[in-house]
């Protein structure tokens, strides 16, 4: 089959590999109808995740059709999913407790030793992203191999478009669940830094769990456009002081929730930010922070902060001191995507929540490396893509 | 020998103390006495102690999860032969013997003379509630030198309780989910892997 493949800092191929098969009785195998590029996937494009390997296959957001089953999986041939980027058992303690990316035994054992060092637990299982988080190929690719199909994979009706179901595998529930650790009370004004996917879809989120008012930032024009169609009010940062305006904005009070959906490549010439750049070329640091630094110092005493954003590894002149001093409660964490899968779903459905106008681009699974550059250079304008294999 | 009587009361689990009296401690209360290097790690299954126990107590389940682990057989109801896979091909063996067991709850073993890797210790299975099970391994091993030496420091890793802490990570993962998790993507991949 053909698999789009990460071969070292901004080179990601198409690449004929086997087919995958079935290995264990949860298993199952899903022929590839719709895939997307994630804000993420760019971080192992740029090279900024360790325990990548040359020939592995990237694609975290996928969906498509059931084409072989293993003993014990409850799928049926021919039905329709959309497969959670986590892999998790349904059994384990954090799987009972729905804390699914928490997941205990989707990660091979040999595979949990560097997360233990890292971080002092092994991470759950993911596709297509890196060894430390399992090594499992991911869904770029014409077919997957995909674990626990009894447990992730949520079928979707018949004569559902792709494209209005495929963002439950990631950025959907990544971003309402960025809106529900912001622990939104009514009245609250919520500022969101970054409006890629994830940020757009915790603004709708945010509103819709009550929030009175909502205040994107970010600097690309277009981005900041589609925040304001859903009700946010918009920070361009590079034209803007952006703690001035919040302070103002907020009468001084600050934003009750602050969520940074922007993560360890935060852009913008900002001091703290330059030398981040340098120390995570150098690896003395190896993630840039600008954007948490400034959400944690704007968020009002006493307010939380949600943390959607992927981090990696370690961080310098993180605040610890302003999240004491300020009593600031911290939630972050990948997704639970099981847990919120069916009333993402439902929404959907019933037309509450519209995922559709994100995407910019499709085209078809051959044209992927292209896609990879455009999404990392064009970013105002590529907002998502969409690659569709067999077509 | 140091003194075990002048330690103040730890309850840090003896595998995870820095002194050397951990050793005289483990040996006195728990383990056979088959080597100067201690190691452990506990896992929290989400199964019942009885559940646990009863598989781990047919031996020859336990090559399922042990890396490295080619087979064991069973000689008698105490008494079994190992038999693990060493560089070159070739294979280390030994025989274990039961040396202690409650039913449900606890398990040890030693190595029997002319083992080519002496080793002893303990699994226990403590009842901890709605979150299941804690199993916790605690090893006693004596390091040789030469070839078997450099097997022993593979199949320990880096840290001497890498290999504990996957081989216990396998055994919840089957007696969790019925599987052991692998990131191959298909049997030929899998095969590749395991050579």
């Amino acid at each position: 089959m053909k698999a789009l493949t990460w071969h070292g800092k901004h080179d990601v191929r198409i690449d004929n590999v086997d087919d995958p098969g079935i290995l264990n009785p949860r298993d199952a195998i899903i022929k590839v109808t719709a895939t997307a590029i994630c804000g993420s996937d760019l971080h192992l494009y740029d090279g900024y995740i360790p325990t990548m390997q040359s020939g592995d296959i990237l694609g975290h957001e996928f969906m498509g059709e059931v084409v072989e089953t293993g003993s014990a999986s409850t799928l049926k041939k021919g039905q329709k999913v959309v497969v959670p980027f986590t892999i998790a058992c349904g059994s384990c303690y954090h799987c009972g407790k729905h804390q699914y990316s928490g997941c205990e035994n989707g990660n091979p054992a040999d595979n949990q030793d560097i997360a233990r060092e890292l971080y002092g637990h092994p991470m759950s299982a993911l596709f297509g992203y890196s060894h430390m988080t399992g090594g499992y190929a991911g869904g770029q690719a014409e077919y997957v191999r995909v674990p626990f199909s009894d447990t992730g994979p949520i079928v979707i009706p018949d004569g559902v478009d792709d494209e209005k179901v495929l963002f439950l595998s990631d950025i959907l529930p990544t971003g309402w669940m960025a809106a529900e650790n912001a622990q939104i009370e009514p009245g609250d004004t919520v500022a969101v830094w970054g409006c890629g996917p994830v940020g757009l879809f915790a603004v709708q989120s945010a509103f819709l769990m009550g929030a009175e008012r909502v205040i994107a930032i970010d600097h690309f024009p277009h981005r900041l456009e589609l925040a304001r169609k859903f009700g946010a009010e918009t920070i361009n940062f590079e034209q803007t002081a952006t703690y001035d305006a919040l302070m103002q904005m907020t009468g001084g009070i600050g934003p009750d929730a602050v969520i940074d959906s922007v993560g360890l490549e935060a852009h913008g010439m900002f001091v703290d930010n330059v030398v981040d750049q340098i120390k995570a070329s150098t690896f003395l640091g190896t993630d840039r922070i600008h954007a948490i630094r400034q959400a944690i110092l704007a968020c009002r005493k006493g307010g939380r902060v949600s943390m959607p954003a992927v981090y990696g590894g370690f961080v310098d002149k993180f605040p610890l001191g302003a999240v004491m001093q300020k009593g600031l409660t911290l939630k972050t964490g990948q997704t639970h995507v099981q847990h919120y899968l069916p009333g993402l779903l439902d929404a959907i459905m019933e037309g509450k929540i519209d995922t559709t106008f994100l995407i910019s681009h499709r085209m078809p699974l051959e044209q992927a490396p292209e896609g990879y550059r455009m999404f990392h250079d064009q970013q105002n304008e590529v907002t998502k893509i969409v690659l569709k294999p067999g077509q | 020998m140091p003194d075990i009587a002048d330690k103040p009361h730890d309850d840090a689990p003896v595998s995870t103390w820095k002194d050397a009296t951990a050793i005289d401690m483990a040996t006195m209360k728990a383990i056979e006495d088959r080597g100067d290097s201690l190691t452990g790690w506990a896992v929290t299954i989400n199964r019942t102690a009885s559940d646990l126990y009863a598989w781990w107590r047919h031996f020859p389940n336990l090559a399922d999860v042990m890396e490295n682990v080619e087979r064991i057989d069973l000689l008698d109801d105490r008494r079994s032969h190992w038999v693990v896979k060493a560089p070159g091909g070739t294979t280390v063996e030994w025989d274990a013997i039961v040396t202690d067991e409650r039913d449900g709850e606890m398990i040890a073993w030693a190595s029997a003379e002319d083992a080519d890797i002496a080793n002893s210790g303990r699994v226990t299975f403590r009842d901890a509630g709605a979150r299941g099970t804690i199993v916790t391994a605690t090893i006693l091993y004596d390091p040789p030198a030469g070839m078997i030496g450099k097997l022993v420091a593979k199949l320990f890793q880096r840290e001497p309780n890498i290999q504990v802490r996957r081989d216990l990570a396998r055994f919840k993962q089957l007696m969790e989910t019925g599987e052991v998790a692998t990131n191959a993507m298909n049997p030929k991949q899998r095969e590749e892997q395991d050579a």
